[in-house]
């Protein structure tokens, strides 16, 4: 018998915001659908929601679910916690977020809540017009797990927003690894990896991919996950911003990102010149409000020494 | 605790008879000797292990020196599969079906990381074996065919006495787990094929931790269990006393009750099944319904998923079980359902009914009067329905280009 919380329970027994929303016809107002999981895999989530235009707001959303208690109660969390949010507030949602909503879900049933953050997700993609294959990196890179067809990218990510040490725990999360078991040992090495890359001081590349796409795309400014936002700025710092710094014999590094703040490292020349404020506003804030979000301001920390 | 739920398991484990736990109790107080020992107060208790053996033979049509006590069902099919290769360690083939239970099959498999080579019979839509598959595939390499006499899930019934004639032809043993047919079908090893024969206790009314294995005599047994002369050499380690004794009288008690038991459970299992059928739409019965236990109804709701059904219809206090594996973390589907065959929509929302001679009439009304809604109702939240089968044709045809 599953260990549920009570408010799982009270989710699966009473559920909220179950059912379909119909195409508005109401002037102003869009609905917008996303699609995920299979009967295959035994869950699956349809999440439907209602767009004022003007506002990005999402007035209302419903669900139709597939699935166990877990699935039924994450996707009635979801429903709840996205009503009122604009489309950018409502990407910031994360599984995490479903799972702590709930008071927590059994370890097995993490997937449920990775299910509803994907149909979120797919659902605000539909809606923008962003083909979602060409931006997700989930379905690129080696397939690791064929029996549920998820692939190296998608396995790392689920790593790295949830901090995953063993891959029994990457089985809980998206099933990779819960069938025949053959691709277990490749998730460990996987895991291994990622637990090296981040004993590193340096900022890793893994959202480069990410960022590459949604750069090439133009449409950088939609409705992008922490992930990418982050990913997306240090593939702008990097390729944009630090050559023309480096000439200049300082450099440049992304030392946080909270929100819209951006918290960058200046050194070499740039650290000690007296004119780095108006290097970070000129050379680093607009070009990040340019390529990523209008919204960035820029700020510099002290080196910790 | 909850302890006066409706109980429709039996399948996964039976309630212990009270019967059986009064003859048991002084032998966990009193009688608390060891069998093997000289004196007095262990050797008494070997005289009760002796009835307790006739009684379990007395239910197999067997005769008492057949009887190995084992710890559990499980136990049994290891024990029994080692054994058959080990006492030939010439032949190098087995023969099992796709939809045992795990401790045959993940038996097979490590024996083929150790150079044997197994053959998995399949099974068509209903369960049922093709004799014409077994007969191609057995060689003189063949050591053993192992197969199950009522499956767990949708208690389909094998031909057990044709497959061991075709294993006798070609010089084979033959094993069978018969955990679920025992005190369900009336068994009599003097007329059968089976060599072997794997029972669990706590499946017919005894407490968990006893089973046994039937091993014909004459049949060439090497323990799986080594240490001292117990169970004549077959399985080493002291007696499970309280146990046997338990097994013992429910034995007797199965006996005594397996024609009207069967009887009676047929009937209700039969209004179940019918009744849900006739309520219910889009559901259907898994498994062959001639060749069939008496007590097992395992009925496919689609569109909707199993631990949801179940947690549902434990609010109303109803235990049954379901076909997936959800415990796994990856929802696996059974491994039976998917061997014969059976579609996603329909495997998922699987849930088995399993009776037993307690079941009554009010308990079979009570879950006629909630599955309707239960399904109903998560058929409301579900994605998949008849009218939006176009999302799920699409998938189940890319599954199976898979
Ligand atoms: S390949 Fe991942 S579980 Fe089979």
């Amino acid at each position: 018998m599953w260990d549920y919380t009570d408010k799982v329970l009270e989710l699966f027994y009473n559920p909220k915001n179950q059912g379909v929303i119909e195409e508005a016809e109401q002037a102003g107002v869009k609905v917008a659908t996303g699609e995920v999981g299979s009967i295959a895999c035994g869950d699956a989530l349809r999440l439907h929601l209602k767009v004022e235009v003007a506002s990005d707001k999402i007035l209302d959303a419903r669900f139709q679910t597939f699935g166990c208690t877990s699935a039924i109660a994450s996707s009635s969390a979801l429903t709840e916690m996205i009503k009122g949010l604009t489309l950018d507030e409502a990407l910031n949602v994360s599984n995490k977020d479903i799972a702590d909503y709930l008071g927590g879900l059994p370890e097995a049933k993490m997937h449920c809540s990775v299910m509803g953050q994907e149909a979120l997700e797919a659902a605000i993609y539909n809606y923008r017009g962003i083909a979602r294959d060409v931006h997700d990196d989930d379905d690129e890179g080696a397939l690791i797990c064929s029996c549920f067809g998820i692939s190296e990218s998608k396995i790392r990510r689920v790593i790295r927003e949830n901090n995953l040490t063993d891959a029994e725990q990457v089985t809980n999360y998206v099933k990779a690894g819960g069938g025949c078991g053959s691709c277990l040992a490749n998730i460990d090495d996987i895991i291994k990896e990622i637990q090296q890359e981040a004993a590193t001081p340096a900022i890793n590349n893994y959202g480069v991919k990410v960022a590459t796409d949604i750069a090439n795309t133009k449409q950088s400014q939609l409705g992008l996950t922490n992930v990418q936002k982050i990913a997306l700025i240090q593939k702008v710092l990097d390729e944009e911003v630090r050559p023309v710094l480096i000439a200049d014999g300082g450099d440049v590094e992304l030392y946080d990102v909270d929100g819209d703040r951006v918290k960058v490292l200046l050194q070499g020349a740039c650290g000690s010149c007296s004119s780095s404020t108006a290097t970070l506003k000129i050379a680093i804030e607009a070009r990040l409000q340019d390529r990523v979000s209008k919204n960035l301001i820029v700020e510099a920390v002290e080196p910790l020494l | 605790m909850q302890n006066n739920c409706i109980y429709l398991d039996n399948n996964a484990t039976t309630k212990v008879d009270p019967e059986v736990v009064e003859v048991m109790l002084p032998y966990l107080t009193e009688y608390y000797g060891n069998p093997s020992s000289m004196h007095t107060f262990g050797g008494q208790l070997a005289k009760a292990v002796k009835t307790a053996r006739e009684q379990l033979a007395a239910l197999l049509g067997a005769d008492e020196s057949e009887i190995v006590y084992t710890s559990c069902g499980t136990e049994g099919d290891n024990a029994a599969i080692r054994a058959a290769l080990l006492a030939q360690p010439d032949k190098r083939h087995i023969i099992t079906t796709q939809v045992e239970h795990p401790a045959v099959l993940n038996v097979c498999k490590q024996l083929e990381t150790q150079g044997y080579s197994v053959t998995y019979l399949s099974v068509n839509r209903q369960g049922q074996l093709d004799l014409n598959e077994l007969e191609a595939s057995l060689t003189g390499n063949t050591a053993l065919v192992t197969t199950m006499y009522a499956n767990n899930e949708t208690g389909v019934v094998f031909p057990i006495e044709q497959i061991g004639l075709r294993a006798k032809e070609h010089g084979a043993l033959f094993h069978v787990d018969a955990v679920q047919a025992v005190g369900k079908i009336p068994l009599n090893m003097k007329k059968s094929t089976v060599d072997m024969l794997t029972l669990s206790g706590h499946k017919i009314h005894a407490p968990k931790g006893i089973g046994a294995l039937y091993v014909r005599r004459g049949v060439r047994f090497r323990p799986f269990l080594l240490g001292g002369h117990q169970e004549r050499g077959r399985r080493a380690g002291t007696e499970n006393v309280p146990g046997i004794i338990a097994l013992g009288k429910a034995a007797e008690l199965e006996l005594l009750h397996l024609e009207e038991a069967t009887k009676r459970e047929r009937r209700l299992r039969d209004r179940l099944e019918q009744t849900l059928l006739a309520k219910i739409p889009d559901c259907e019965v898994n498994g062959d319904t001639t060749q069939r236990l008496p007590n097992t109804t395992n009925i496919g709701f689609k569109y909707i998923e199993g631990e949801a059904i179940l947690l549902l219809l434990n609010k109303y206090g109803i235990c049954a079980s379901s076909g997936s594996a959800c415990t796994s973390g990856s929802l696996e589907p059974s491994h039976v359902l998917r061997a014969m065959g059976l579609p996603y929509t329909t495997l998922h929302g699987s849930i088995r009914f399993s009776l037993c001679r307690y079941t009554t009439e009010a308990e079979i009304d009570q879950v006629i009067a909630v599955m309707p809604e239960i399904v109903e109702r998560l058929r409301a939240l579900s994605p998949f329905k008849n009218d939006e089968a176009g999302w799920l044709q699409a998938q189940e045809q890319t599954l199976a280009h898979r």
